[in-house]
């Protein structure tokens, strides 16, 4: 553990706060009839996908494309991931068949 | 007082979170399996999934504890990443209007983004009462993930695989999620900026540090390009600035519902 107890748990509280700071702040700043500032819509539209792909990018911060295996475990995985939700659309399959891929990868062939 | 009129919103109201069952006893025991492996005991999820309840944020939660302390990148990570549940909470102001005491407190805390695309959508019949139904989603989508997430971690300590990659599930998720978010293009310029900024920080700053200048990146981008930026994904989406709520696709805890996007299109006409 890199962090003591009293971090891990400052940290909890960190991420519940942010969160509920998302849940709550617009019932308190907007009371009905009140109309949403343009700049908050917006940032509502763009924010979602630009966020998922910064946490795609999140995932792989660890991979090291220089020494072996170069990232082949995760590259062919994430393309499992790609294709099988591509085809079948199917969220909870996607994920676990990925994953399951991933770690034969990395305990039996890698 | 468990009253008759309690007990037909709770009938009315179960069906509804069923295809959320499933995602969230999923997901929620993945994730239970992930922290116990990973060294994080019982407590971890237990807290995280009654306190936090969201399904990437604790994903993420996960992997930050196991991490250096950085407070300041954790409540901007989270905060961008649950930014939408701002849009829900909007959308749900006239609903929840006279809503009073305990029950408004419960409702908001518990706003993830399944138990509002139910509350926001669901017709409910005449006879039911709409609070307690509101209620009774609220409360049934919470008891999944914390079931979920306590018997993952549970099952986590007598797993009886090596777990040497369990970890990718976290990935596998978000690939899902970032590949549901394209499928729509007037999402494309976003992810797109998302996906290079970060690469670029990652590559200019490092495993270590790239976040905090990637979410700043991020920022800076999307508000200097407000214009173009939000007239293409306008007209890419056929809504009209007025009327266009937020979109957001993404249930990044619920597989049923990873493709229904009944709720994006603008709340207002699903509210």
């Amino acid at each position: 553990m890199l962090m003591t107890l009293p971090q891990q748990l400052l940290t909890i509280g960190v991420v519940v706060l942010a969160t509920m700071a998302t849940r709550f702040l617009p019932f308190l700043l907007f009371p009905a009839g009140k109309q949403t500032p343009p700049f908050v819509r917006y940032l509502g539209r763009v924010l979602p996908a630009a966020v998922f792909g910064m946490l795609v990018v999140y995932c792989f911060k660890g991979v090291s494309v220089t020494a072996s295996p170069h990232g082949l475990p995760e590259l062919i995985a994430v393309l499992v991931v790609v294709g099988l939700h591509l085809w079948k659309r199917q969220m909870l399959l996607s994920i676990a068949a990925g994953t399951v891929v991933y770690m034969v990868l990395l305990q039996v062939v890698f | 007082m468990f009253t008759e009129s309690r007990k037909k919103a709770l009938r009315a109201a179960f069906p509804h979170t069923v295809p959320i069952m499933a995602g969230f006893l999923f997901l929620g025991f993945t994730l239970g399996i992930l922290m116990r492996t990973s060294g994080l005991p019982l407590w971890y999820p237990m807290v995280t999934s009654c306190l936090v309840y969201a399904g990437s944020a604790e994903f993420v939660t996960a992997s930050l504890l196991l991490d250096a302390f950085r407070p300041l990148e954790t409540f901007l990570m989270i905060l961008m990443l649950n930014a939408r549940h701002l849009f829900y909470g909007i959308s749900m102001l006239d609903k929840y209007r006279d809503v009073k005491g305990f029950h408004k407190f419960y409702f908001i805390y518990g706003l993830s983004d399944e138990t509002f695309s139910v509350n926001c959508s669901a017709e409910i019949p005449d006879g039911i009462d709409r609070e307690w139904f509101y209620y009774y989603v609220t409360k049934l989508d919470r008891l999944y993930w914390f079931v979920g997430c306590t018997a993952g971690s549970l099952a986590g300590a007598v797993f009886p695989f090596p777990t040497e990659g369990l970890d990718f599930c976290m990935t596998a998720m978000f690939v899902v999620i970032l590949i549901e978010q394209l499928s729509k293009k007037e999402n494309i310029p976003s992810a797109v900026i998302g996906l290079a900024v970060s690469l670029l920080s990652l590559i200019l700053f490092g495993a270590n540090d790239f976040l905090l200048p990637a979410m700043l990146g991020i920022l800076l981008i999307l508000t200097v390009g407000q214009k173009p930026l939000d007239r293409y994904f306008l007209a890419a989406s056929g809504t009209k600035a007025d009327d266009s709520h937020p979109t957001d696709d993404s249930h990044p805890t619920d597989g049923s519902h990873a493709t229904d996007d009944s709720h994006t299109k603008g709340a207002d006409d699903v509210c």
